[in-house]
C-alpha cells in the first residue's frame, strides 16, 4: 500500500484500467461439486481469481488434543500453489497463508452448527491456481459452498467481497494492480440473513467517509455474491428440486 | 500410496474378477480410463494442464525464471519437478511437506523427462556460467482414484509441451519463445495383482497389487526411465510383458493427445 505510483489506476471518467465503473465487481463464476473424493468441493473464479475449495468432514480430529468435547472444530488449510502468481511461490506455507487460513476458519465457524459435532472436525481446503488480488474472499466464498455441498448443516452461506481505495476514489472489488499499487484494501464477509459482518480487515489510509463507503459498497456486492452461490448449489442439485417440485 | 483398508469381500471380489480375465469396472487389463486434458488453463503459469484420467485429476504448471547455473553443467538450464498429495485429493492423504510416496513420484516423473531430453536444456542458456532458464514443473493431485503416477506423469509433460519462456517479463529478449520441447515421454505403470499384469488401476485394484512397474519410453519406443515399486516382486517374463505393454500403451497415447 505504498500509494505512490505514476500508474493511473481510475480516469477522469471514473474508469479503471481493467474497464469497471469504481463501483463494479469483476465477474463471478461459481461451480459446486466439482471432485469426486471430497464430501463436498466448489470452484470459483472472480475475474482472474481461480479457486478449488474442498471439504471434509465431519470426521475424527487428528490431531487428537485438538478436539473439542462440545463442538466441532474447522480446520482450515489455505494454499497457493507455486504457478499461481507471477514470481514462482515457494511450496509450503507462509505466515499469510497461515493467518488467512485461521480467519476464513473462524468465519466459517459463525455459520456452521459445529456443536451438532463434538470430538469432530471439518477440515476445509482452498487452493489458489490462478491468483489476481482477493483469493481471500475468493477462497471464503467457495469454503462456504463447498461445505453446503458436503451436507453440513449450516445457518447460512458466507459471500466475501473487499473494497478500496486507489487514486483516492472508493472502488469495488480491487484487481492486482489496485491492490498492489493502491491506497487501501478492506475484505469483508458478511452472513447475508443478518448482515453480520464475519471476517473484516484493512491496511492503508482511509478517511470515515470513505471507509464507510467502502464497507457498505462491499456487503452490497456479498450480497450479490450470495445469489450466485446459492445458483450454483441449486444447479448441482437441479435433479432432486425437479424431482421435489413434482412431489408437490 | 496411502495406508487405506480393502475389505476382504471386495478384494476377492476383484480377484475372482481377473481370475476370469474381467475388471470390476468392465475394462481389459491394459485398458487405459478415459483421459482429458486442458491445457493452458492457469494464466499465470507459463505452462500448465490439468489431466483427468478416470476420477484422478492432476494439475501441473511450469514457471519458467532466470538463475545460477550449476557449476558443473554451466551451458544447460535447470529441471526441478515437485509434486504434492493435496489433503483435497483424498481422505487419506494429509498436509504438510511431500511425504516419501510424492517425491518418489515426483522423481520418476523428473526421470522420464530429463532423460528422455524432453526439455533440450542446452537451449535454455541466458549467459554461459552465469544466467540460465530454470524450469520448474509443480504439480498437485486434486482427486485420487489410482494411478497418480501416469496422470500426473501426462499432466507435468501436457504442461511443458504447451509452456513458453517468458524472456519479456525478465528484459530477455523482445518475444516470448515456445520451451524446446523435442519428444513426447510417456510412462506406463503397470500393477501386479496376484499373477495379474494390469494398466492404469483404480484405487481398490492399486491397494490390492503387490507391485508396480513404471516405464517410461519416447517417441521411437525406447526406454528412458524405470522405476519397480512395492513390497512384492516380478519375475522376468512379467518385466517382459511390462516393457511391451508400455510400448503399445505409450503409441496409444500419443496418438490420442499427441
Amino acid at each position: 500500500m505504498s500509494g505512490h505510483t505514476d500508474m493511473i489506476l481510475v480516469d477522469e471518467n471514473g474508469i479503471r484500467i481493467d474497464g469497471r465503473t469504481v463501483d463494479q465487481h469483476r465477474p463471478f463464476k461459481i461451480e459446486a461439486g466439482v471432485l469426486n473424493n471430497a464430501d463436498g468441493s466448489a470452484y470459483v473464479e472472480i475475474g482472474k481469481n481461480k479457486i478449488l475449495a474442498a471439504v471434509y468432514g465431519p470426521r475424527e480430529c487428528h490431531p487428537k488434543h485438538m478436539q473439542n468435547p462440545t463442538k466441532a472444530i474447522i480446520q482450515c488449510k489455505y494454499n497457493m500453489q507455486t504457478f499461481s502468481v507471477s514470481d514462482r511461490k515457494k511450496p509450503g506455507p507462509d505466515r499469510r497463508s497461515i493467518e488467512i487460513s485461521k480467519i476464513t476458519a473462524e468465519a466459517l465457524e459463525n455459520v456452521v452448527l459445529t456443536e451438532l459435532y463434538p470430538r469432530a472436525s471439518i477440515d476445509v481446503y482452498i487452493e489458489v491456481l490462478q491468483a489476481n488480488a482477493g483469493t481471500r474472499c475468493a477462497g471464503l466464498t467457495a469454503a462456504s459452498v463447498a461445505l453446503a455441498d458436503a451436507g453440513i448443516p449450516m445457518r447460512d452461506i458466507i459471500p466475501a467481497c473487499a473494497a478500496g481505495k486507489a487514486d483516492n476514489k472508493v472502488l469495488l472489488d480491487l484487481n492486482k494492480e489496485e491492490d498492489n499499487f493502491g491506497q487501501a484494501d478492506v475484505p469483508i464477509a458478511i452472513v447475508p440473513s443478518t448482515d453480520e459482518i464475519v471476517l473484516l480487515q484493512m491496511d492503508g489510509n482511509m478517511t470515515r467517509d470513505e471507509l464507510d463507503k467502502a464497507i457498505s459498497m462491499a456487503m452490497g456486492a456479498c450480497h450479490e455474491l450470495y445469489d450466485v452461490q446459492k445458483d450454483a448449489l441449486k444447479r448441482r442439485y437441479a435433479k432432486r428440486v425437479v424431482e421435489v417440485e413434482t412431489d408437490e | 500410496m496411502s495406508d487405506s483398508v480393502i475389505s476382504e469381500i471386495r478384494r476377492d471380489h476383484i480377484l475372482k474378477l481377473l481370475g476370469s480375465g474381467k475388471r470390476t469396472d468392465g475394462r481389459k487389463f491394459t485398458d487405459w480410463r478415459e483421459i482429458s486434458v486442458s491445457t493452458n488453463c492457469i494464466e499465470s503459469a507459463d505452462g500448465s494442464a490439468r489431466v483427468k484420467l478416470g476420477k484422478t485429476e492432476v494439475i501441473a504448471g511450469v514457471k519458467i525464471i532466470p538463475g545460477t547455473p550449476f557449476p558443473d553443467t554451466p551451458n544447460e538450464g535447470i529441471l526441478t519437478t515437485g509434486m504434492e498429495f493435496l489433503p483435497m485429493a483424498h481422505p487419506s492423504f494429509e498436509g504438510g511437506p511431500p511425504g516419501d510416496d510424492a517425491i518418489e513420484l515426483a522423481r520418476i516423473v523428473d526421470r522420464g523427462i530429463r532423460e528422455s531430453g524432453m526439455v533440450d536444456v542446452s537451449q535454455l542458456c541466458i549467459e554461459p556460467g552465469e544466467k540460465v532458464w530454470m524450469c520448474f514443473i509443480d504439480m498437485y493431485a486434486l482427486d485420487y482414484d489410482g494411478n497418480l503416477f501416469d496422470t500426473a506423469n501426462l499432466a507435468a509433460v501436457m504442461a511443458l509441451k504447451t509452456a513458453t519462456v517468458p524472456r519479456v517479463q525478465y528484459g530477455l529478449g523482445d518475444s516470448d519463445c515456445p520451451l524446446p520441447v523435442t519428444c513426447f515421454p510417456v510412462s506406463v505403470t503397470t500393477y501386479k495383482i496376484d499373477n495379474t499384469l494390469i494398466l492404469d488401476p483404480d484405487f481398490d485394484e492399486e491397494h490390492i497389487s503387490s507391485a508396480r512397474l513404471t516405464v517410461t519410453t519416447d517417441d521411437n519406443g525406447n526406454f528412458r526411465a524405470m522405476q519397480k515399486g512395492g513390497s512384492g516382486s516380478v519375475t522376468l517374463d512379467e518385466l517382459n510383458q511390462c516393457l511391451d505393454m508400455s510400448v503399445a500403451k505409450g503409441k496409444e497415447v500419443r496418438k490420442i493427445i499427441g
